[in-house]
């Protein structure tokens, strides 16, 4: 009996690897230290009243940026430790198992649940401010998408300590990420985790699609909208097209390896290469998913900060459209090198190029926003403005990988890793970390530390370059990605140890923003105009942090840049006393999503294991959660008068 | 300026990688060594003028507006330039103009990749024609088939120099690439589908080789050698092959198939199976006695039928 419970615990956990011991203790000190502070400070039901159970989007935007912030940590030292595997040839810091897993782990993390979470952390509270809204279109459903969200990591994340990570690469190719050739749990993780989370990001696409086609303030009409709102509606629509597609693969695959079907296997007439084609089918315009979205905040920044409106805004509009569409229609250049015939690949090839036609256009609207600017370097505008060489660089070299003959040899090498870290950091991150210190007044009511976001800026920026750089000649040099190590005498070492200096300084890049957020708490300046960056958009229009109702009065919009016109006509904010306050209709909190989430975790991590004792009755679950919310029928309530008139004195701005 | 100073890092940087890593015969993608590595290599360089030339223009300008509106004292600021129709289209049309410059070699190139390169020496053997060789990935070795010799390598292949060699490529397990850089580009190995890759060596040298497509533990080690030899010199050692080196046995060939690092080796001979290009399923179904159906699961594996159109490198 002690036997066969030793013997499970030995599969279960992941065992006989130090570092996974440190990970083990320190997972439930944590958790028992902040099980322990919640009671000590009897915080339980603030925590379910106040952030569980919450429909607002603000909070639910907060909760999505902490949740990314943790997993960018977690997918942050996931790098550091490849970083320090490849230092040096022939090294023995990972052996080869548990480099394939922490690579697989590092790429999925940052994508999904870094990258996605925090740009749907960024619309949920910007969105809605930005239309003059006073919530989503579908709060119910945000809080449920946040849920699945972050079930999903932490059910990604478990794999770490039990059962053991996946290790077939972020891409999950098959016949490798097949059960003949990957038994196991891992896989399972991947599968499962990935396809929770993405559902939920499913919902948020439909959601802020209807959102902001009908919630929009009086007057505002589509091209009236702030760009960074033009940003997320063109993402929701590729959000909408793009899902489906993985949600059927990630099905295909799961069915495949829990009940033993062919879909992608080498056997019983699978094909291995339909797994590529269903995965980049979502893969390319989930790249813009993630980038299109911070060209809308990189929009908003430098035209503040720039003191103007943003140059050409048709044309900015009209650029993103098409590279929405023509995102559909180049997931073949990922692979160029899987067979396909000179005119497949010569189509692709073009397809592909053209989309630096708009991409070009954008950079050269942002340029021309700070011609005859005046521009105010702020942390957020240093971070945007940095995006415009550094991702220029990852741009030109997408042109080149783009040439498929071209790619034959760059493909799968660290030509390519530069490339996409180029796009994706000088693009993605730069972006998330402009949005996130140019919103956390909004979020939080008071400022980030401009010195400390500055140096940590540079810090990072340059670390970035040092990292990444010399990364393409090493590409060039023939190594390729995903290798656990490499032998001396190529020449690869300097590039490697140069490279992992660089990383080191992201890392401590990255520390300082989090000290940062940390000291600001706690000795950050008041925001207490709302407004403290000279906004142009509504958003700024109310209070930091905005009340649960939003706007007092939905305002009302005859121009872009509402908030600036509205500025510019009255001299002074004073709009809030013309008329008199009506009572306003607001969605419940409900622990409904919290619950259903938590059900999706159960029958996630018994599929995971194959014990359908536990996911039947998690299914069975979330179908109860389902029909419950269906007899909710008392789901909203109203703001009286007075206390409307209580919250904006408090805000001090009724005058 | 601040500012400038981060601008101008990246290029420092790159200069001193480049001094760091010295010589370009390090930097393989950049030190063709066959026509068709020349040839996209000739692509490369065609490409990273051009984007140098964006990226110039990106960087002029950035420099320009930030040094110019920048200032504390905010002359020339003009809230009111918000579009130019003019401007607009000329920066539409640039990439475009750009884009035509780079996609016509690209497509040119694309379909002459579909050709063998020009033989430049023939050896008395293969005079006037190509050498083929089967390559079959197995985690985590590569298996070299010379059809035409009878005989097989493991982990390396030798060629003659100034030969065109279709290389026919196949994957038993995980897909895997096949990448020699210095000769060409790369192609994958894949368990349904067989593909075409030419490669040919200006002159005798060895080359390094190596899986670019994870495909397991093992990954990382999973490189080969090709070994361009003079004409004749290739044909002795055929010979020798042929006359000192040990036969593939069966077992021998089904130990080899298992998931593991191997040695580089050479068989004089080796059985009827493995001509056949099966597959881990496919072989795993054989020797449980069923019969395979390997006209239909290999549809289009013919590949001296030239009506198979598959594969970028299809002659």
């Amino acid at each position: 009996m002690i036997e066969s419970i030793k013997s499970f615990m030995g599969w279960f956990f992941v065992t006989g690897d130090p570092m996974i011991y440190g990970a083990d203790a320190s997972i439930a000190l944590v958790s028992i230290g902040i099980v322990a502070v919640l009671t000590y400070f009897k915080k339980w039901k603030w925590l379910w009243d106040e952030w569980l159970t919450s429909v607002d989007h603000k909070k639910i935007g907060i909760m999505y940026i902490l949740a990314a912030l943790l997993m960018l940590f977690r997918g942050g030292i996931d790098a550091l430790m490849m970083r320090a595997q490849l230092t040096l040839p022939n090294m023995h810091f990972l052996d080869a198992e548990h480099y394939n897993q922490v690579f697989t782990t590092h790429g999925t993390i940052m994508i999904i649940f870094v990258a996605m979470p925090f740009i749907f952390g960024l619309m949920n509270i910007a969105v809605p401010l930005q239309i003059g809204a006073r919530d989503v279109a579908y709060p119910f459903l945000n809080a449920l998408s946040f849920w699945l969200f972050f079930m999903g990591a932490m059910l990604f994340n478990l794999s770490f300590v039990i059962g053991g990570s996946p290790d077939a690469g972020w891409s999950s190719y098959a016949p490798y990420a097949g059960a003949e050739m990957n038994p196991g749990v891992g896989q399972n993780y991947y599968l499962l985790g990935v396809q929770i989370s993405g559902i939920g990001s499913l919902a948020t696409g439909i959601n802020f699609l209807v959102t902001i086609l009908k919630m929009r303030a009086p007057g505002m009409t589509l091209f009236k909208m702030p760009m960074f709102t033009w940003s997320i509606l063109i993402t929701s629509v590729i959000v909408v097209f793009a899902f489906p597609a993985f949600t059927v693969a990630l099905a295909l695959m799961t069915i495949d390896r829990l009940f033993g079907a062919h879909f992608f296997t080498i056997a019983a007439g699978g094909s291995p290469m339909l797994w590529a084609n269903l995965f980049w089918f979502w893969g390319h315009p989930e790249v813009y998913i993630v980038l299109l979205p911070v060209f809308g905040i990189f929009s908003e920044v430098i035209a503040t900060f720039a003191h103007k409106t943003l140059f050409g805004y048709a044309v900015m509009v009209w650029s993103m459209v098409a590279i929405s569409l023509l995102s559909f229609i180049t997931w073949l250049h990922h692979f160029f090198t899987m067979g396909n015939t000179a005119p497949v690949n010569a189509f692709f090839s073009i397809s592909t190029m053209l989309i630096a036609i708009p991409t070009g256009v954008k950079i050269f609207n942002w340029l021309f926003t700070l011609n005859k600017g005046r521009i105010q370097f702020t942390t957020p505008m240093l971070w945007a403005l940095a995006f415009i060489p550094n991702f220029t660089i990852g741009g030109v070299t997408g042109v080149m990988l783009a040439m498929a003959p071209a790619d034959y040899q760059y493909h799968n090498s660290y030509f390519l890793v530069a490339h996409f870290h180029s796009t994706l950091i000088a693009g993605t991150v730069f972006g998330i970390f402009c949005g996130l210190h140019y919103w956390w007044p909004k979020m939080f009511g008071y400022m980030l530390d401009e010195t400390k976001g500055k140096w940590s800026f540079w810090i990072f920026m340059i670390s970035f370059n040092i990292c990444f750089m010399p990364m393409y000649f090493l590409g060039l040099m023939g190594m390729t990605r995903r290798m656990y190590t490499y032998p001396a005498g190529l020449g690869w070492t300097p590039i490697n140890v140069v490279m992992t200096i660089g990383a080191v300084g992201m890392g401590v890049g990255f520390a300082l923003i989090a000290y940062n957020i940390v000291w600001s708490a706690i000795h950050g300046n008041k925001d207490k105009t709302g407004d403290p960056w000279g906004g142009r958009t509504l958003e700024w229009a109310t209070a930091s942090p905005a009340a649960e109702y939003n706007f007092a009065h939905i305002p009302e919009v005859s121009t872009r840049d509402a908030f600036a016109a509205m500025k510019e006509d009255k001299g002074v904010f004073t709009t809030k006393t013309a008329k008199p306050y009506e009572p306003i209709h607001m969605p419940n909190n409900t622990g409904i999503p919290v619950i259903m989430a938590t059900f999706m975790f159960i029958a996630g991590f018994g599929c995971v294991f194959e014990w359908y004792w536990m996911a039947v009755p998690g299914l069975i679950g979330i179908v109860i959660c389902m029909i419950a919310r269906s007899f909710v029928y008392d789901d909203h309530h109203y703001i009286s008068v007075n206390e409307i008139k209580r919250t904006e004195a408090g805000t001090g701005r009724l005058s | 300026m601040k500012n400038l100073k981060a601008l101008i890092k990246p290029f420092l940087l790159i200069g001193v990688i480049s001094m760091l890593t010295g010589c370009s015969d390090k930097i393989a993608v950049l030190n063709p060594q066959g026509p068709v590595a020349r040839s996209q290599y000739h692509l490369i360089i065609w490409s990273l003028i051009m984007m140098s030339l964006v990226l110039a223009i990106v960087l002029i300008l950035f420099v320009y507006v930030l040094a110019r509106f920048g200032r504390k004292k905010g002359d020339g600021y003009d809230p009111n330039d918000t579009g130019n129709r003019k401007l607009e289209i000329i920066w539409m049309i640039v990439p475009v103009v750009i884009c035509v410059l780079l996609a016509v070699p690209t497509v040119k190139t694309l379909f002459t990749l579909n050709h063998p390169p020009k033989a430049t020496a023939a050896s008395s053997a293969i005079a006037g024609k190509t050498l083929t060789i089967d390559v079959t990935s197995v985690q985590w070795k590569w298996l070299f088939r010379y059809p035409d010799q009878k005989i097989e390598t493991v982990n390396y292949v030798v060629i003659p120099a100034g030969t065109p060699v279709k290389f026919r490529l196949h994957a038993y397990d995980a897909m895997n690439a096949f990448w020699v850089p210095e000769l060409g580009g790369q192609q994958y190995t894949m368990t349904d589908m067989p593909m075409k890759l030419w490669l040919q060596a200006d002159k005798p040298g060895n080359y390094t080789g190596r899986s670019s497509n994870y495909s397991g533990r093992g990954f990382a080690h999973m490189t080969f050698t090709v070994m361009a030899r003079k004409a004749n010199d290739f044909d002795s050692w055929a010979r020798n092959v042929k006359d000192n080196k040990p036969a593939l046995t069966h077992e021998k060939y089904m130990e080899l198939l298992k998931p593991d690092t191997v040695k580089a080796q050479a068989f004089s001979s080796y059985p009827e199976i493995v001509s056949k290009n099966l597959n881990e399923a496919q072989m795993k179904a054989l020797m449980n006695g069923e019969s395979i159906d390997t006209d239909s699961s290999m549809d289009g594996m013919n590949m001296d039928d030239d009506s198979w159109k598959g594969g970028h490198n299809n002659d």
